[in-house]
């Protein structure tokens, strides 16, 4: 545990010194949101209308865009080999790094929805589901992301790969991230999506490890 | 007494065959120097060694056992220095060592020892220095700290002299010097004559021979 937390530790502390990034994906997410109103119109009932897919499918889109980065520093200085090397084994590690990717993305992300909700207009019933939906979507998508990530480690032009490959196995966790917040905000039943979410990430977290460490086993072949 | 060894390793990169019927035995002292032209497999063999890459046929055991029984306990034993540092630009060399030692077996030792494995390769003075500020040569031996700072029986060493001054190699050869005398074990790989005492050299060059055919018939096996 405490070599967990030493990986998690070190990636958070290189993603604070490197700084801009997670800045980055928030800003991404922000700004993806407001050009809505501007392409859409204001017109309150169409924004209120559209609110939960757009600020989910751009939560989706912004924590892809730092996806890349999740292996691809330590794959061109050694750190990965070196990390396959330790003792500690490889899907553990691979656990600790998706950890810090979601804290330093997936978290930020979910705390300035709020803030786009209001912009959109969403109905107020929907503010607390969003959350929730965000807490359990943006996990198992770091999680399913590390296997695009891992696998396009050495390919050039990586970014557009991992978004092919990844934004399939994201579609489940939109429909029912957005089902939810709709649910909630028509006063519908909302234990059916709750449970659907959960057990994606329960999924994503018992299988992505493994499949993420064994495309980085290949990759520092 | 610890006995590592290989037998009829072959390896097989791109659907090209780099070397078969390699041998190697190392006992604990021991120092194994691999020669050979470039692309000769040197690399090769010594992450297979590591078991980054596996090998297309053969078996390599410690102690009789082969180490593909228990992967977890290979990694424990061995220290591996690439051809890159793993060295993080806006970490420190204390924070970048101290992650590293953190994660062995032995982490509180290794995290008290780094300090003096500085000092070994004279940079005790670059400790708050942030990687980026380094030369080549400084990242390498922060390197080579890192593998004495914890203690693990076997050295994997793929060229380490590379960007290394005269007397930072003179140092490197005092350290593996004083690793095999605690009973330690070393395999490097080596284009500059280092001096080693009582290295047996493994020019894997000579079993690249007879590539063409060999590899004809080893893809016909499928192997």
């Amino acid at each position: 545990m405490g070599r967990f937390l030493s990986i998690v530790h070190r990636d958070l502390r290189l993603a604070l010194r490197q700084g801009s990034d997670s800045v980055m994906v928030v800003m991404f997410f922000v700004l993806t949101v407001v050009l809505f109103p501007l392409g859409i119109g204001p017109e309150g009932n169409m924004l209120a209308r559209v609110a939960s897919g757009v600020i989910l499918v751009a939560a989706l889109l912004a924590s892809m865009l730092s996806l890349e980065r999740l292996f691809q520093t330590d794959y061109e200085d050694g750190s990965l080999e070196l990390l396959t090397l330790s003792p500690l084994p490889l899907e553990i590690i691979v656990l600790a790094k998706v950890t810090a990717h979601w804290l330093t993305t997936g978290l930020p992300l979910m705390i300035a929805s709020p803030i786009l909700a209001v912009l959109m207009n969403m109905d107020g019933k929907g503010f607390s589901m969003m959350m929730l939906a965000l807490l359990l979507a943006t996990p198992a998508l770091s999680l399913i992301g590390a296997i695009g990530a891992a696998l396009v480690l050495g390919s050039r032009r990586g970014g557009v790969l991992i978004s092919l490959l990844v934004l399939p196995l994201f579609v489940p966790v939109l429909i029912f991230g957005v089902g939810l917040i709709d649910a909630a905000i028509g006063g519908f039943a909302i234990k059916s999506q709750i449970l659907i979410l959960s057990a994606i990430l329960c999924a994503s977290l018992a299988f992505c490890p493994f499949a993420a460490a064994a495309a980085v086993r290949q990759s520092v072949e | 007494m610890a006995r590592f060894s290989g037998q009829d390793l072959v390896c097989i990169r791109g659907e090209r065959l780099v070397f078969s019927q390699l041998n190697f035995t190392l006992e604990s002292t021991g120092c194994l120097t691999l020669i050979g032209h470039n692309g000769a497999g040197k690399s090769s063999l010594l992450r297979m060694m590591a078991g980054l890459l596996r090998p297309a046929a053969g078996l390599m055991s410690w102690d009789k056992t082969p180490i593909t029984d228990d992967m977890d306990d290979h990694r424990e034993r061995l220290h591996y220095v690439g051809h890159h540092d793993a060295i993080k630009p806006v970490l420190t060399v204390e924070e970048n060592l101290k992650f590293w030692a953190g994660l062995r077996s032995d982490a509180s030792e290794a995290q008290a020892n780094f300090k003096e494995a500085l000092d070994v390769f004279s940079i005790g003075h670059l400790i708050d220095v942030p990687g980026r500020f380094l030369s080549a040569g400084q990242k390498r031996r922060a390197n080579l700290a890192r593998v004495i700072a914890s203690k693990s029986p076997l050295w994997l060493l793929d060229e380490p002299t590379t960007a290394l001054d005269k007397d930072s190699i003179v140092k490197l050869e005092q350290v593996i010097e004083a690793h095999r005398e605690k009973g330690g074990m070393v395999v490097l790989s080596t284009h500059s004559d280092m001096n080693i005492k009582d290295q047996h050299i493994l020019d894997v060059g000579t079993c690249a021979a007879a590539r063409g055919q060999e590899s004809a018939s080893l893809l016909a096996e499928g192997i």
